[in-house]
């Protein structure tokens, strides 16, 4: 019995889903309707769990590609700046046109954010991969650069977008569901299946734990880093989509700000190693509703917005430490004696 | 229950003592009950297959593991160390299997890590790489304190890690296959060097698949097989094939029919007559590394590097498998002239290079075994055409067992096996892609007696059924017992290219020392 309690305890997964849970049940506490879903007079779904996994889905959507990223070893501070890039080029091209509710001229919107995007992420790939540049210093350029292309784009104004199809993307139901939502459900299951399903999961943790060796087995180092990158930057450009539809508007400086560290964050929590190497994106989904039902709690509970901040950091302190090397060691050993002791009464019984 | 102890007590009471020691990981009991004992000023070898418990013995000592059960004495004080630091200040100097120092740091920081000289509370310099300079000179090995240790070879780095381990004032020094990579020459000094450390009353523990080293260095031997003790012994009172046989575990026939076997076999000595060659090198080079080379491989062909530290054996080998680029010179595999860039263009032409270094350039350690063993093909395959899962079980499960690799499973992360498994997890990798031209660098370090004749055995069929040998190994008797033809590199330049064609250990030996040119130092380790 012990035994199972203590695999239990090693899991990877075990103190994030344990937080996940302890902050749900906080929050039922607060609010005993809680968990209820209830549909609306449109057949929406409603309720603060969907919230959760509606406003979650942009912080997932980037935490996807992030968790790609550093398990190769590396990390990208620009996704926020592409978020804000992405925003400014659709809703320009929406406002430019004379007709901002043809679908057409939406679709070709986000199109072009999303292409521009790519060439972002390609950009951090080279200045990694062929230059060789550490990649927190290669993407706290385009992080740094990146807003002020955004207000390049903007002319320094905030852009007021009316399209309903625009609008759709962020706040519309498909369904009854939020279609941010589906979007984030689409891309984590296309990334799982993508790196799973094929060899790129296998290729990338390679190239992640050890670089040296996996060149000399033959890894394409150099194109895994190109697209790992592209990729990141093509969903940062999709999560800016989603928070600039919800908000209807393009802000250069304030659309996915500190995006990048709450993705950061749902990828450690989720147990995915900043060294690099094995990564989960199981995990990551998992430390990306836990980020988002502490923004909730935080209003549920009524914690003064001051100390919103030092909430958050006491949280995912806790999940850190719980999580670490030493800790896991030490219930690893506790599990071992319980193991190793066994036999002893054993041969006492049967004595 | 394991043999009587058959080593008489001497005067002396033990340094260290050991009783009934228990270790499990998942899915394995690395140790199960054993006891051990050291003396003051004696040499104890602790023998045993690869994977049989040494390491994980000696970490249990220097607290790196932490017991399941048992008792561990220090000089007569129970003593439970948390962590390897206190088992250092506690007089336990230890070299451990894996070479761990800091490679973008200078060989003098490297020595004096955490103990450098120090003046109005900063670090004296000047002070340091003396004290650096006299500690590598005891060992003999004549390199500069101040260059970064990345650029010297993984013998240096070894050679480093002991001159690091003596320097500390010990009771007690273990070293863990400290020679797996290096010369006779080295191996001479280390000796000379343990024997003085002897006299003055240290206890050493040493490991090594070397049974040759065992027997001129050792007081008193140790056996472990499967974790279980197999006995101790008194060195000059066991027989060769005793040892052998206590550690596998088996009749001493088996070997022998298999040593027989690599023996027999009438090689063929000069298999190119007629056959175009497999890889003719022209001038290879490399500024820095080695003067331009020429050498011809024959298809099925096994050609042996043979040479000092420092000769440019594994440069040779690093320019034809793609890992370094060449500054000149060209490369023609059958007949066709090619570029290589990376080693994946050499793969693409069927050429593998299985690394000396298993450690920083050869296994994947968090990966498993299985994904270990497929990566070299899968990388070639591109990762949109993944191996089907039940291939890639059939491929593990066949090199598991062909090369006798010991692991729970082939799901186990390759970190958690023992030093010559990883080794035989990495061979299993190159084996894999089918390769043209094989180029194995000190494919049998840390592996032990029986795993290297199977494993030379393998080499030998392979190249029966006209795959291409390029083989480096410290180890001469290996070079010859394998090799077709013999090139001798000295001073990073060909002296010599022989067929091997009734050579000796001797004839070899005057050769790489001497060259067949000038005779001159060869390195400053000759004094
Ligand atoms: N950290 C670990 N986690 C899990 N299993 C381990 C770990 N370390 C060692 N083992 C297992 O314990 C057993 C003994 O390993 P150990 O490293 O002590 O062997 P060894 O005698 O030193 O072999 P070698 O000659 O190959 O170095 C092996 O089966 C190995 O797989
Ligand atoms: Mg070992």
């Amino acid at each position: 019995m012990k035994q199972y309690v203590g695999r239990a305890f090693t899991h990877r997964l075990f103190w994030p889903v344990a937080m996940l849970v302890a902050l749900l049940a906080i929050n039922v506490i607060a609010v005993p309707g809680f968990l209820v879903i209830t549909v609306n007079a449109q057949g929406h779904l409603f309720g603060s769990v969907i919230d959760i996994v509606r406003n979650g889905a942009p912080t997932l959507i980037i935490a996807v590609g992030m968790t790609l990223v550093i398990a190769t070893r590396g990390i990208d501070l620009s996704v926020g700046s592409v978020c804000a890039i992405a925003g400014a080029v659709a809703c320009s091209i929406i406002l430019g046109s004379p007709n901002p509710d043809d679908p057409v001229v939406v679709g070709i919107a986000v199109l072009a954010a999303i292409g521009l995007s790519l060439l972002m992420g390609l950009w951090n790939g080279f200045l990694v991969a062929v230059l060789g540049i550490q990649p927190i210093i290669a993407t706290l350029i385009l992080m740094t650069a990146g807003r002020g292309i955004a207000m390049l784009i903007t002319e320094g104004n905030i852009l007021t977008v009316e399209s309903a199809p625009f609008k759709f993307l962020g706040s519309g139901f498909l369904l009854g569901i939020p279609v941010a939502t589906i979007i984030g459900a689409v891309i984590i299951t296309v990334a799982a299946l993508l790196t799973r399903r094929t060899a790129l999961g296998l290729l990338i943790e390679s190239v992640g734990i050890n670089p040296e060796a996996s060149r000399q087995a033959g890894v394409r180092a150099r194109g895994l880093l190109f697209t790992v990158y592209a990729f990141c930057a093509v969903l940062a450009a999709i999560a800016g989509l989603i928070l600039t539809s919800n908000q209807t508007a393009a802000d250069a400086n304030n659309t996915g700000l500190f995006i990048e560290l709450d993705a950061i964050l749902a990828v450690v929590l989720g147990g995915t190693s900043l060294n690099g190497g094995r990564y989960s994106l199981a995990g990551t989904l998992v430390g990306a509703l836990v980020i988002q039902t502490l923004v909730t709690t935080v209003y549920t509970v009524g914690i003064p917005p001051i100390a919103t901040m030092v909430f958050k950091a006491a949280v995912v302190t806790a999940v850190c430490l719980l999580q670490s090397e030493t800790t896991t060691a030490a219930f690893a050993r506790w599990r071992r004696r319980s193991v190793a002791r066994k036999p002893v009464t054993e041969a006492v019984v049967s004595q | 229950m394991p043999d009587s102890v058959k080593a008489p007590v001497p005067t002396q009471a033990p340094v260290v003592e050991m009783t009934d020691i228990s270790i499990s990981f998942p899915g394995v009991k690395a140790l199960d009950g054993v006891d051990f004992r050291m003396f003051p000023g004696e040499v104890h070898s602790l023998m045993g297959e690869n994977g049989a418990g040494k390491s994980t013995l000696i970490k249990a000592l220097t607290g790196v593991y932490s017991v399941d059960s048992g008792l561990i004495r220090l000089g007569g004080e129970h003593v439970t160390f948390s962590e390897p630091a206190q088992a250092q200040a506690a007089g336990i100097s230890t070299v451990y299997q894996e070479v761990n120092l800091l490679g973008n740091l200078t060989v003098a920081e490297n020595v004096l890590l955490g103990r450098e000289p120090r003046r109005f509370g900063g670090i004296d310099w000047r002070a340091m790489r003396r004290r650096a300079a006299e500690i590598l000179e005891g060992l003999s090995l004549d390199v500069d304190p101040n260059s970064l240790l990345n650029s010297h070879s993984l013998a240096v780095q070894q050679l480093v890690a002991i001159a690091r381990a003596i320097d500390i004032k010990a009771k007690v020094l273990i070293l863990d296959e400290p020679t797996s990579s290096l010369d006779l020459e080295e191996v001479a000094e280390l000796f000379r060097v343990i024997r003085s450390l002897k006299e003055s009353g240290v206890a050493i523990l040493f490991v090594s698949h070397f049974l040759d080293q065992v027997y001129e260095i050792s007081d008193r031997l140790t056996v472990l097989r499967n974790g279980q003790l197999v006995g101790e012994y008194l060195t000059p009172e066991l027989l060769r094939i005793d040892l052998v046989q206590a550690m596998i575990g088996k009749e001493l026939a088996t070997l022998d029919d298999l040593e027989n076997k690599v023996h027999s076999g009438e090689r063929d000595v000069a298999p190119t007559d007629g056959v175009a060659p497999f890889l003719v090198a022209s001038g290879i080079t490399r500024k820095g590394a080695i003067a331009p080379v020429d050498l011809v491989i024959g298809a099925g062909e096994v050609v042996g590097l043979a040479g000092l530290l420092g000769s440019g054996r594994t440069e040779v080998a690093r320019l034809i498998g793609g890992v370094d680029r060449t500054d000149g010179g060209q490369l023609e595999v059958q007949g066709a002239t090619i570029k290589l860039r990376t080693p994946r263009q050499a793969i693409k032409h069927r050429i593998a290079y299985s690394s000396e270094n298993r450690r920083a350039e050869g296994i994947v350690d968090e990966l498993s075994v299985r994904d270990n063993v497929i990566l070299a093909l899968q990388a070639d395959r591109g990762w949109f055409r993944p191996i089907p899962r039940k291939r890639q079980d059939e491929l593990a499960a066949s090199y598991i067992e062909a090369l006798n690799i010991k692991t729970p499973s082939a799901d186990t992360p390759v970190r958690n096996l023992s030093g010559g498994n990883q080794q035989k997890v990495l061979l299993a990798r190159w084996l894999a892609i089918a390769p043209r031209l094989l180029i194995l660098d000190e494919p049998t370090r840390g592996i032990d007696v029986g795993a290297k004749a199977e494993i030379q055995k393998l080499v030998y069929s392979l190249a029966e059924n006209g795959m291409s040998v390029l083989f480096i190994s410290a180890e001469l008797e290996e070079v010859l017992r394998l090799s077709n033809r013999i090139v001798v590199l000295r001073d990073r330049q060909k002296v010599a290219d022989l067929l091997n064609d009734g050579l000796d250990v001797d004839d070899l030996l005057a050769l790489i020392a001497e060259g067949v040119t000038e005779p001159e130092p060869v390195t400053g380790a000759a004094s």
